[in-house]
């Protein structure tokens, strides 16, 4: 689980890392939402890889528990993330006008 | 601090924001309704700033805690007031009102939703000072970031665009490492809460320590390309010289943002403890380097937006080569120095503008400024109304010559008491007592240079605009573009007037933040609000 969550951030980061480095907006684009993505598999890592844990501590539970913050922090990320590319898109489609 | 005043604390983010709700309802076509939102929401700010300001300047500093949502300190997200905040506040919305007043001459019209940017943007800015919470501060900077995208390119154009495609896509970079080294200290540490992570550091194992130095490290660079060091630099005096002139007067306290964020974290966390120095060297260095290239950008930069610019980046280089230093006595000076190039930057930008609207564009040496407000000057003929200023040549001269003087760092204005209180602090008279060292003089022979520097070129530029203007056509300026210069011109000379008692506010700011004990404490035993007591209550709840 850890190994594939590595490998799939690593990817999205080299591929993303690549494509911002290119000389068009539009691969740009492409590159900052790939290098994200990535991010948001980061700032959800960091919580430590659990399946099938509850966030929430039960009243009278003792098991194990995953931490909610990160999962706080990665929907903050996301929306922040999805508001911001369209900022570039407009910005890039009045070079044209 | 009673219980009004202390939601006063809040007022900074709230304010702007509901103005910023209430402009989106206006429509786009009653201009004047929306300037006066707009204006009004500024004034309430800057009389809520000064409200602040006087507390934090007064016997009980250090009560500025408030817990949002009422939930106690380290699960909660906090805003801390303290000196340094409540100056921060104060210069934003000092810059706010004449930046806004400036507009409402003919910028604000140029395109939409301008004022709701600029409250946007105020709501960022003043929620990034006040925050005490890393993931908090991560999200005013992308709401202030947001509005500065949408800012830079207002009134457009192709030099506008170029920029801001830059500009976005440096800080949305930015914006991702923020994010990984946020993510990385809480991974380590646990804790998002400023004090609370000032407080479990000294506690961390070695090998944590490490993961938390390198997240730590990635969170700086992010304010580094903020503050505009060195390699990180570039973006910056391009789209400051392109952005329209009341957001460029505007955007001067965004790269003091960077500096004020870098300040704060490095006196709370590594002020002292195990990792007491750290970054210490890279903000020497850095700022060295920023220094020696905007220097170098002032003296070759021959528009003079770019020359502003470059300004911008002589500025951070003093101040992150001073953090660098990390001596109490320079820091003192180092505050006045920001506040004072600040306001001096914020009216250069503005200044620039009204100067160069009568220069005929094939007199200009580059292009480049042509571009920039080619598009402005198409829009003057419908700007009739309004009363234009008389002896415009000789007011705008004097406040060329004024911000010439603030930006070397002559007496007698406020540039020159900040650089004196600065150096004379590095020489040893000041607190440290000790003789400077061979490394001191260098840093300092070079801040004089880059007064110097900046002087030589205020002076090209001057005879050229002032003197053998080609054209000699007189510029319009309408008075309420002029007064706004005035304003901060005037600000810097009451700076000047008052540097006594303000060189006092700094040092006692700097030897509070030097003490990251008094700050923790004073977070962690922020006391609740006694909530709501429900009469019913005891009796339903056994239900």
């Amino acid at each position: 689980m850890e190994l594939v969550l590595s490998i799939a951030i690593g990817v999205m980061t080299s591929c993303g890392v690549w494509l911002i480095l290119r000389p068009r907006t539009y691969q740009v684009i492409i590159g900052l939402s790939l290098l994200s993505y990535a991010v948001n598999l980061f700032i959800f890592g960091v919580g430590g890889v659990k399946a099938n844990v509850p966030p929430i501590l039960a009243d009278d539970a003792a098991g194990p528990l995953a931490d909610p913050v990160p999962q706080a922090l990665v929907l903050t990320a996301i929306v922040i993330g999805f508001a911001t590319p369209p900022c570039f898109w407009s910005c890039s489609s009045r070079r044209a006008v | 601090m009673n219980a009004w005043a202390h939601h006063l604390i809040i007022a900074p983010v709230l304010v702007p924001l509901v103005a910023s709700a209430l402009l989106l309802l206006v429509d786009e076509r009653q201009r004047l309704a929306k300037a006066m939102i707009s204006l009004a929401s500024t004034l309430v700010l800057t009389a809520i700033a000064i409200c602040l300001f006087r507390i934090e300047s007064g016997p009980n500093a250090f009560d500025g805690i408030y817990l949002l949502g009422n939930w106690a300190a380290p699960f909660g997200i906090v805003l801390v007031l303290d000196g340094l905040s409540a100056l921060m506040l104060l210069l934003t919305a000092l810059l706010a009102v004449p930046a806004l007043i400036f507009s409402l001459a003919r910028w604000h019209a140029v395109g939409a939703h301008f004022h709701s940017m600029f409250q946007i943007l105020l709501v960022g800015v003043n929620g990034a000072f006040l925050t005490g919470d890393l993931f908090n501060l991560f999200v005013f900077f992308e709401i202030m970031l947001a509005a500065s995208y949408g800012l830079l390119l207002h009134g457009s154009g192709p030099l506008r665009v170029k920029a801001g495609l830059h500009y976005i896509a440096v800080n949305l970079v930015a914006a991702l490492l923020f994010l990984i080294g946020v993510s990385l200290i809480y991974g380590t540490a646990g804790t998002l809460n400023m004090a609370d992570l000032a407080a479990r550091i000294p506690e961390m194992e070695r090998d944590r320590r490490m993961l938390m130095e390198a997240g730590a490290a990635i969170l700086g660079v992010v304010f580094l390309i903020k503050a505009g060091m060195w390699p990180l630099c570039f973006w910056l005096p391009t789209a400051y010289s392109a952005a329209s002139a009341p957001v460029a007067g505007m955007f001067a306290i965004m790269s003091k943002l960077g500096i004020y964020i870098i300040l704060r974290l490095t006196m709370l966390l590594f002020g002292e403890g195990p990792l007491a120095g750290f970054g210490a060297n890279v903000l020497l260095y850095g700022g060295v380097a920023t220094l020696v290239f905007g220097t170098i950008g002032v003296l070759a930069s021959q528009a003079l937006g770019r020359l502003a610019g470059f300004s911008v980046l002589v500025s951070s280089g003093t101040l992150l080569m001073v953090l660098g230093i990390n001596d109490g006595a320079v820091s003192s000076g180092a505050l006045l120095y920001l506040v004072s190039s600040t306001l001096t930057i914020s009216a250069f930008f503005m200044l620039i503008e009204l100067v160069e609207r009568g220069q005929d564009a094939g007199a200009n040496v580059l292009a480049v400024t042509m571009e920039a407000y080619g598009d402005a000057d198409e829009q003057t003929p419908d700007e009739e109304e309004g009363v234009t200023m008389p002896g415009t040549m000789a007011i705008l001269g004097i406040c060329f010559a004024a911000c010439g003087i603030l930006l070397s760092g002559l007496p007698p204005l406020s540039g020159f008491i900040a650089k004196f209180a600065m150096l004379s602090a590095m020489m040893g008279t000041g607190a440290i007592g000790v003789p400077p060292t061979a490394a001191i003089w260098t840093l300092i022979v070079l801040v004089i240079l880059s007064g110097i520097a900046a002087l030589i070129s205020m002076t090209r530029a001057g005879i050229r605009t002032f003197w053998s203007s080609i054209e000699g056509t007189v510029p319009r300026v309408l008075v309420i573009e002029i007064v706004p210069v005035l304003f901060l011109l005037v600000l810097t000379l009451a700076l000047t007037v008052q540097a006594g008692p303000v060189l006092q506010y700094m040092d006692l700011t700097i030897r509070t933040l030097s003490k990251p004990a008094n700050y923790i404490d004073a977070v962690h035993n922020a006391v609740q609000v006694p909530g709501y007591q429900d009469p019913a209550a005891p009796g339903t709840e056994s239900n």
